[in-house]
């Protein structure tokens, strides 16, 4: 049974990780708290959802889904961001510009949905049940956990193995000098929105298939969780926004077992202030500047 | 010409620390740019590279207006500034930061490689899987140095290379810097140590208060009875 719900929380946890990866992602490199990430993440549900309700297949959503939730990171940073960096006064206003951009786009949602909650249709995903040493894990499932273990690994080998990943460093590591190496810091600004969008679509449409209820407000719990999960794992830290959101999965699911209904997140937040206490940059992170200027 | 500076005039807040500057460098040419601190070599310099604005005046690269580019504009076309204070990235690794000179080149042929830089400085091969903020303050300048060149530059501008570093590690940089000039290696170096800049230089401009007061072939320059009076005696 424990070892069942292990297995659950890894795979929600996974999907966790996509959402706070994209989040920490933009923190680390412009110490911004998007705020309208979780309506990103929700974008990225009705999108698939849209695209597989015309008959097409799901991969063709998924793709959908990246390139809309990447553009519109974008839009976010152009229309909430760019003008503010060149004040200075990003961090605080960031803030307030993110939480009206994420009104925007989930007023919009919800007037194109009507408020409804919408479904992905049932032949979407095959339901086939596997079992292996005593637990059960559905073909939904290993898609899920294989999702995100493939993003997570290309994200971690784009920024710490690849040119493209060097030049979004040395950005993070010090704006001004990137420019003295034909760096265009704006460019590189725009491509991060780019793929945290793109992550937080791809998680909207896991959730969106996993629990079978796309609705307009689907992304402010996420919210909320990827701000447990990135200041565990350290702000701006890749691997450590990784393994906190597989142990936020998993105790996550262990609570919700194992205890009385309503206490899964009065639980979860003792342990963030105990961990925090202990370890005040969280479990990973070096300093509160962001792990993304570091080697991993 | 390779760079044609007219009548340059940079403000900060009203105060203006370049008044009217133009200087030419050729290609091959190693000049230095002298003077006190607070003359406006830095300013100058930032202005070239787009760093700062220029209030008027024209700087013309290899027969181009570059006075409204940006700065990663001007580093692409291989006019390249090695700041002062050196400015690494310390959170990559020294071969990580010579790489993303490296990516400046954008196609121009370089004539520096990592083979060549780690030949030019082998303190910086020795660490070059350590993080550049782990570096000395010598190192730091060796490596600065070195991503400039791995930038491929059509132009060189070093911005005081010798500030704070220990007398030892300062001449480790200047001879690298004759090495450089006897690459043919076009530069343009800034430097409050008059000695030092003149005795590697072909030519010097010397700045007070923000503009030019003389200028002429680096030898004549550090005979010259005034400028001896007024700098080489306080920087021997």
């Amino acid at each position: 049974m424990i070892a069942q719900q292990l297995l659950n929380g890894l795979i929600v946890g996974g999907v966790y990780a996509l959402f706070a990866l994209g989040f920490t992602l933009v923190f680390g490199i412009q110490k911004i708290l998007n705020l309208a990430h979780g309506a990103i993440f929700t974008v990225g549900a009705f999108v698939s959802w849209y695209v597989v309700s015309l008959g097409l297949p799901l991969l063709l959503g998924i793709l959908a889904s990246i390139v809309v939730c990447g553009l519109l990171s974008m839009l976010v940073e152009f229309v909430c961001f760019s003008r503010l960096r060149k004040t200075g006064d990003e961090e605080f206003g960031a803030i307030i510009s993110s939480i009206g951009a994420g009104l925007v786009i989930m007023t919009v949602v919800q007037r194109l949905s009507n408020t409804r909650v919408l479904r992905f249709p049932f032949e979407t995903f095959p339901v086939r049940i596997y079992e292996f040493a005593g637990l059960r894990i559905t073909l939904l499932q290993l898609f899920m956990v294989g999702c995100a273990a493939l993003l997570v690994l290309a994200l971690y080998i784009l920024i710490y193995r690849t040119s493209f990943g060097r030049r979004i460093r040395a950005v993070t590591d010090n704006e001004r000098a990137s420019t003295l190496v034909a760096i265009n810091p704006n460019a590189t600004y725009r491509q991060v929105y780019f793929i945290s969008g793109a992550l937080a679509g791809v998680a909207g449409v896991l959730v969106g298939l996993a629990f079978s209820s796309i609705h307009f407000a689907m992304g402010e719990p996420y919210l909320l969780f990827a701000f447990v999960i990135v200041i565990l794992g350290g702000l701006g830290s890749i691997l450590g926004a990784t393994i906190a959101a597989l142990l936020f999965g998993m105790m996550q699911t262990l609570t919700i077992a194992f205890l009385p209904s309503g206490l899964t997140n009065t639980i979860i937040f003792l342990a963030l202030f105990l961990i925090l206490m202990v370890r005040p940059n969280g479990l990973f992170g070096k300093e509160a500047a962001g792990a993304l200027r570091g080697r991993r | 010409m390779l760079l044609e500076v007219r009548d340059l005039a940079v403000n900060y807040s009203g105060i203006q620390a370049v008044r009217g500057v133009s200087l030419d460098i050729a290609e091959g040419e190693m000049v230095a740019l002298i003077g006190a601190n607070g003359a406006g070599k830095s300013s100058l310099i930032n202005a070239l590279s787009g760093v700062v604005r220029a209030a008027s005046g024209t700087v013309t690269f290899e027969g181009a207006e570059i006075q409204r580019m940006s700065p990663w504009s001007i580093s692409a076309r291989g006019l390249i500034q090695v700041p002062e204070g050196r400015l690494v990235f310390s959170a990559l690794s020294v071969e990580e930061n010579l790489l993303l000179g490296a990516t400046a080149a954008k196609g121009r042929k370089a004539q520096f490689g990592l083979a060549e830089v780690y030949d030019l400085f082998p303190i910086l091969k020795e660490r070059r899987n350590q993080l550049a903020g782990s570096l000395s303050g010598g190192q730091q300048q060796m490596l600065a140095i070195g991503r400039g060149l791995m930038s491929g530059p059509r132009l060189l501008l070093l911005d005081e290379p010798s500030l704070g570093l220990a007398p030892v590690i300062v001449s480790q940089v200047f001879r690298a810097l004759m090495e450089l000039r006897a690459q043919g290696l076009t530069t343009l170096l800034v430097e409050q140590n008059a000695n030092l800049a003149l005795s590697v230089s072909d030519r010097a401009y010397m700045m007070e208060q923000g503009r030019i007061v003389h200028q002429g072939p680096s030898r004549q320059m550090a005979e010259d009875p005034d400028i001896i009076a007024l700098y080489m005696g306080q920087t021997a």
